[in-house]
């Protein structure tokens, strides 16, 4: 068995999912034999090739050229198809990041390939991978198999481990795959980024308000506690409803479903979908001044009082705790 | 301009689940069905197209009997023609995606819209496998979409930040929350839908590559310890996480 571990990169600096998929891949290949590949593309890539090398690839594939500098749909999905049969890959594993989620369903078609997205674990079993997916947002758990020759699986981020150094020094290649006009096209003209901004969905500690912090002012007190624990902001549907929030920060079912290791949940009350989004994360900690808020059925510590009393007293004795 | 928009049935936000007898499947006794809240944003976005350009939406569904309602619903918003592709056999993306671009390829739609996801299976793979099937270029999770003689500029979400994507019609779209806010059906509207036809046709056989063996419940959390009930407890939490649960 083959395995292509296709690594996401921006601004050529690889996602923290990168290294996620390459380890993954190197697990199954551990106990089912075959090579692990990892595939970068982009412009100039092959500088920061390197670093994947210790998570376990035993080759990485470099497909560098400048119009590949920024993301497309249709290119990076003809490049990946076209590197899996070159290089005969039977496993295929992407980040289910907004770029993984966009190119996977692509390149299932080019290859007639069986697609379970959005994976938390992959395990094996004699010689099939059986992933597990959340489903409803996370009200319930599948297990499932594909049956196709070529099999692809995107991984959630922030869920797979990223492990300590396997001593396999990939080589890296370079390989050249030609590419006319006519595959851009569809292509990313601009990206913008907030700098140093971090997305729920990669957050490893997030601060969520819910409808009980009452305004946008407010919501400075989560961004100042989120911002001493080096975490995200994370809002309720209430909240990005009432337009105090963007979506993009919105947890739960029509939002983003998120594992983070400590996830505080202030002022949110706890709705069936908000919990599907968030009942993963490893803590929980509710902060509500309403004991009875179905929050505080999930959560490991809760502290019922006014989050407005709380949460500045919090972000103080926290920063004292860290020496900020 | 021609508009098609595929939409899905799928069982509230606020729906407990329960597990089916077979363990595959959710029980779907007492649980309310909806219209999938992207697909409303998909639906919204192209009406809005419709009253900006002129031309027509036809909006398409694959799945059983129920489905009806929702494409009812759609009628009411505003939809000109609706397609049920009658089966209600357990598909994959794929088999999902190959159904619809079956018979999008005959609508001939310049613009093809679906949400980003079905709130169901989770999935978000359908709507760009149908753009590969039918090889025409696509945009997914899109939030802000300009489209000026042909050629288009979307906005698409990416973790911590946006994206602009330019491509040409025909072309695939997947709405994003944000896109858009959905109309509410008016009240002549949903009495008009009442007696619009529904086409139905049945889909070619389609192979499922991907199975589920099983489903379950997450296992459950239970309550934790209230550390307090004012300010005084703050520093007992903050010690908790970094000495017991050693997160800080």
């Amino acid at each position: 068995m083959n395995i292509l571990a296709i690594t996401e990169q921006r601004d050529n600096k690889f996602k923290k999912s990168a290294f996620e998929v390459v380890r993954s891949a190197r697990t199954i290949a551990d106990q089912t034999g075959g090579d692990v590949i990892s595939l970068v593309i982009g412009d100039q890539v092959q500088a920061i090739a390197g670093e994947l090398a210790g998570y376990g690839a035993t080759k990485i594939v470099v497909v560098q050229q400048p119009t590949l500098a920024k993301y497309s749909s249709t290119a990076y999905a003809k490049v990946i198809a076209e590197t899996a049969t070159q290089l005969h890959a039977n496993v295929l594993l992407l980040s289910a990041t907004a770029m993984g989620k966009d190119a996977a369903p692509r390149v299932a078609v080019k290859l007639d390939a069986g697609l379970a997205s959005d994976c938390t674990a992959l395990k094996v079993d004699g010689g099939d991978i059986i992933a597990t997916r959340p489903v409803y947002a996370g009200k319930a758990l599948t297990e499932i198999k594909i049956y196709s020759a070529i099999k692809i699986f995107t991984l959630r981020p922030n869920v797979f481990p990223t492990g300590t150094s396997t001593g396999i020094s990939g080589v890296v290649e370079i390989l050249d795959i030609p590419l006319v006009e006519s595959d851009f096209a569809t292509r990313a003209v601009e990206t913008s980024q907030a700098s140093g901004k971090l997305d729920v969905a990669e957050a490893d500690i997030i601060v969520t308000g819910g409808r009980g912090m009452k305004s946008t002012e407010n919501f400075k007190l989560i961004e100042d506690l989120a911002g001493v624990l080096d975490g995200a902001v994370g809002a309720s549907r209430a909240v990005v409803d009432a337009g105090w929030r963007p979506h993009t920060e919105q947890v739960g079912q029509t939002g983003k479903t998120v594992s983070p290791t400590l996830y505080i949940a202030v002022a949110v009350s706890g709705s069936i979908q908000h919990i599907a989004g968030m009942s993963s994360s490893k803590y929980i900690v509710a902060i509500n001044k309403d004991k009875d808020a179905p929050i505080f059925q999930i959560a490991d510590y809760g502290i019922v009082a006014d989050a407005f009393d709380i949460v500045p007293a919090l972000t103080l004795e926290t920063k004292k705790l860290l020496g900020k | 301009m021609k508009l098609a928009v595929c939409i899905n049935h799928v069982a509230d936000t606020a729906s407990k689940i329960s597990i089916a007898s077979d363990g595959k499947n959710i029980d779907k006794t007492g649980v309310t069905f909806i219209l999938n809240p992207y697909d409303e944003y998909a639906l919204e976005e192209c009406l809005r197209l419709k009253e900006k350009n002129t031309g027509e939406v036809v909006a398409i569904s694959l799945g059983g009997d129920a489905h009806k309602e929702t494409l009812r619903k759609a009628l009411a918003m505003g939809i000109d023609k609706a397609v049920l592709i009658k089966d209600d056999s357990p598909r994959d993306s794929f088999a999902v995606a190959k159904a619809l671009a079956d018979e999008l390829k005959d609508i001939s739609a310049d613009v093809i819209f679906f949400g980003k996801q079905s709130i169901d299976s989770d999935g978000a793979a359908v709507g760009t496998m149908v753009a590969e099937m039918l090889g025409l270029p696509s945009i997914s999770a899109v939030i802000k979409l300009e489209i000026v003689n042909g050629t288009v500029i979307a906005e698409r979400e990416i973790e911590g930040g946006k994206e602009n994507v330019q491509t040409t019609l025909p072309a695939v779209f997947t709405a994003q929350k944000g896109l858009n806010e959905p109309r509410y059906p008016s009240l002549k509207g949903i009495m008009a839908a009442k007696s619009k036809p529904i086409e139905e046709k049945i889909p070619k056989p389609s192979e499922v590559k991907v199975e589920v063996l099983s489903m379950r419940k997450p296992p459950s959390k239970n309550a934790g310890k209230i550390v307090g009930t004012d300010v005084s407890a703050v520093p007992e939490l903050v010690r908790l996480l970094h000495e017991e649960a050693k997160v800080i």
